[in-house]
């Protein structure tokens, strides 16, 4: 049984160290250390097929893609910034700007847009406090919430993941509170 | 019954993602706890997911003379209780024990009297109608257990078939002879596509198992690679063999953090124990698998993008032929399988192309899995004969809509399918059928719909989704969608222009045809079915009313004298459209209110009226 509390683990943030866990409040994360950047890159290879999972490392590391990183790939690898760029914005799961504390995806999935997604994002930017429409982070970078596809668990619609963590049958409300509760150190 | 026969095998915990969404955690947590305490030696197994996502989470005790019994909507604190009445104790002791706690509760406790829920009888009628084949293991074994699976009969076509050294060209007649056709959607014949790659005079080619699925509103795949890797794996390598391919790729979605990882293990599992890698079973045949997670794209769904994404570029699809059985990855012969075919495939070696062209109808062969969501009452993962009826999966599978609720239509397909209406619920499930409807078979989510929902809103979610989706490459997609995502948000906003109807209905028809790739090609079927089915609809739009009061701009939210003055609604009102007077008949702020609904959630006297 150990995969599943390893993988929970890694899936809360409190892995092993490996590289993976991502930090928890600012610091860190800010800063953009070259070398780290090249391990990644030796760990994969520098040819074109190595790039995706080159940039999904980077953002496990830094949990964005931070310019500094993408340079140095492109200047250490060769492959021309145009390329790093036009693949790292072509892909959804990459993010060109820091991530708050807490990382909320509502599923937007059909199951859950029918059962009252958009209610939920509308009631969560809200709470946190983002109008600008071109935002997914508040100002004081407590929380990012990001609108997702689809998360698979349709039978629990509506429903979100803070920080790796499944909630279903959500009401606005209710979401709401999850935040506040994660916020002061608690959650499922 | 005789005391050898109660003792319990083995208890099982359902922990795929919606499992442990559902807290199966904390189940299986209190399941080791409790069974600890009481000393009886029986192990928990942590298993996939059986499909029974609505009553998760759950545990199936295993008696030793295989009768199973199936615990369902658990929660960690009576795990105590439950197990005491399903595993009996060890000794005379321990049984005593029991019975004293028994009656102790009963005496202290008042749900001790309650029946308590019977998972076995409501599992009954869900699993009842549906054919197993790809989900024949599913929640049964676990996942990470080599042995478990070889005991279930993992990898033994592929031994059987190695052992005989058996000509590729007999496996692909087999596979052909059983009627299997591609279940990502398009249904094309897996049998000949493994001739086509296999014709091709070429040392290097490759295989590839598509998991990259990104229909919203289906988890086929993902729970099939969380609860059973092993049968993808043998059906991938079986694929190579009959082509000739050394090297295979399984491209899996990033979403699904735990099939990715489910799938890594299994994959070094299998090499470890011969299964895959060089000179598997002592055949000469090699084959590697590589893992290669997606970025989140829709698009790499098909074939040619997919091929673009694992070489490390953009995901964009590339002008059909020549197709990737003659050119593709690498410029090499490549062969592309879904998940849930090369599931199949195993299945039909070992029981024979007659007994799987035996299920299903004429041109339709074998069974489909299904995501059932949506306004149903029994929903989750599903597999069920072709042939069966929608209405049959609605009603029988799922239990028919929600309470007072009609059932309204079926959307099938995701955002390449579409809306079929409750009239037309008659309609069996088979490639051809579902195509004349404008709709297609898709790669299996079935989201159901009663009358609370808007069609109109529904298509332009989807024409939002492949607007968005749509990698920018062709003008009809990228430009097409945009311009019909913008006649639907007229519709729904209550600026609906005369013309919009004639107008989106031409531009889906050129979207259709002039698209590059697939998915272009079939963004406009969510539009097209629902103007053919609920043409009415789309005309209340065009007149600023929304039937099933879902469009926000359409709709107003009103007090009424049922009102006791609570102030619940204005306390929890987001925007403060409320004021909160105390015994006095509330009012809503129409510029000021949201249509969240909390208010609505919120009213104790139900004085809260969506007009």
């Amino acid at each position: 049984m150990g995969w599943i509390r390893n993988f929970l683990l890694k899936q809360t943030g409190r892995g092993d160290g490996s590289g993976s866990a991502a930090p928890a409040g600012g610091g860190a994360e800010d800063e953009v250390r070259l070398e780290d950047v090249e391990a990644i890159i030796n760990r994969f290879g520098r040819d074109g097929s190595s790039l995706v999972p080159v940039l999904q490392a980077i953002q496990e590391r830094y949990r964005y893609l931070p310019e500094e990183a993408l340079k140095h790939l492109s200047a250490v690898t060769g492959i021309a910034a145009a390329e790093v760029a036009g693949v790292s914005t072509f892909y959804s799961q990459f993010r060109h700007r820091p991530v708050g504390r807490h990382l909320v995806r509502v599923c937007h999935g059909t199951a859950c847009h029918v059962a009252g997604a958009p209610l939920i994002t509308d009631a969560l930017r809200r709470h946190v406090g983002i109008a600008d429409p071109q935002e997914d982070t508040d100002e004081d970078r407590r929380f990012t919430i990001e609108k997702v596809p689809c998360l698979g668990c349709c039978s629990l619609a509506p429903c979100m993941t803070v920080d790796g963590v499944t909630y279903g049958h959500l009401s606005p409300h209710q979401a709401c509170s999850i935040l506040d509760e994660v916020e002061r150190g608690g959650g499922k | 019954m005789t005391r050898g026969e109660s003792r319990v095998r083995e208890i099982r915990v359902g922990m795929g993602t919606c499992g442990v969404a559902s807290g199966a955690r904390d189940i299986h947590r209190a399941v080791v706890d409790v069974l600890a305490r009481r000393g009886n030696g029986v192990p928990v197994r942590v298993v996939g997911c059986n499909g029974l996502c609505h009553l998760e989470p759950l545990v199936e005790v295993v008696y030793a003379s295989g009768r199973t019994r199936l615990l369902t909507k658990l929660s960690p604190g009576r795990m105590g209780r439950v197990l005491r009445r399903y595993v009996p104790a060890g000794g005379i002791g321990g049984r005593l024990r029991d019975a004293f706690g028994a009656v102790v509760d009963r005496v202290l406790l008042d749900e001790a009297w309650q029946t308590p829920s019977d998972g076995q009888a409501e599992s009954e009628p869900y699993l009842a109608p549906q054919r197993r084949i790809v989900l024949e293991q599913c929640g049964q074994v676990d996942p990470l257990d080599m042995d478990a699976a070889l005991a279930a009969g993992a990898y033994s076509a592929l031994r059987d078939v190695l052992e005989r050294g058996s000509n590729p060209a007999l496996l692909i007649d087999t596979v052909e002879a059983s009627g299997l056709r591609g279940r990502g959607g398009a249904g094309y014949p897996t049998g000949l596509k493994w001739r086509a790659a296999a014709g091709q005079a070429s040392a290097e080619k490759y295989v590839i198992c598509n998991a990259d699925e990104g229909d919203p509103g289906a988890f086929m795949d993902r729970l099939i690679l969380e609860s059973d890797p092993h049968r993808v794996l043998e059906g991938l390598a079986l694929a190579a063999y009959a082509i000739g391919a050394s090297q295979g790729y399984v491209y899996v979605r990033a979403e699904y953090p735990l099939a990715v990882e489910i799938l890594g293990r299994s994959i070094a599992a299998a090499e470890q124990g011969g299964y895959l890698g060089q000179d598997i079973l002592g055949s000469g045949f090699s084959f590697q698998v590589k893992l290669v997670p997606g970025a989140g794209a829709f698009v790499c769904g098909e074939e040619t993008a997919l091929i673009a994404s694992i070489e490390g570029r953009r995901g964009m699809p590339s002008v059909r032929p020549p197709y990737p059985t003659e050119r593709g990855l690498w410029g090499k012969p490549t062969c592309i399988n879904n998940v849930e075919t090369l599931a199949c495939v195993p299945w039909i070696l070992r029981h024979g192309a007659e007994a799987f062209a035996a299920i299903g109808t004429k041109s339709s062969r074998g069974t489909k899995v299904f995501a059932l969501a949506g306004r149903i009452r029994r929903g989750g993962l599903i597999e069920v004969p072709m042939g069966m009826t929608l209405g049959e999966i609605v009603e029988q599978v799922g239990g028919g809509v929600g309470r007072d609720r009609k059932l309204k239509a079926i959307q099938i397909g995701g955002p390449s399918g579409g809306c079929i209406p409750a009239e037309m619920a008659d309609l069996p499930v088979d490639y051809e059928a579902l195509n004349r409807t404008g709709a297609i078979m898709g790669s299996g989510g079935l989201v159901v719909l009663d009358d609370s929902d808007c069609m109109v809103d529904v298509a332009r979610y989807f024409l939002e989704f492949t607007e968005h989706e749509s990698c920018g490459q062709c003008t009809p997609c990228r430009v097409g969608t945009r311009r019909m995502r913008e006649i639907l948000e007229r519709l729904c906003g209550g600026h609906g222009q005369s013309g919009d109807l004639d107008e989106l209905e031409h531009l889906a028809h050129q979207v259709q045809e002039a698209s590059l790739c697939g998915l272009g090609r079939t963004a406009p079927n969510p539009v097209l079915t629902t103007l053919r089915y609920f043409r009415e609809e789309y005309l209340a739009h065009l007149e600023g009313r929304c039937p099933a009061k879902k469009c926000m701009s359409l709709i107003h939210y009103r007090v009424t004298d049922d009102c006791i003055g609570c102030t619940r609604c204005a306390q929890r009102c987001p925007t403060r459209a409320i004021e909160a007077n105390p015994y006095q008949r509330h009012e809503i702020q129409d510029e000021l209110c949201v249509r969240c609904g909390t208010c609505l959630d919120a009213c104790p006297a139900e004085a809260i009226v969506v007009e």
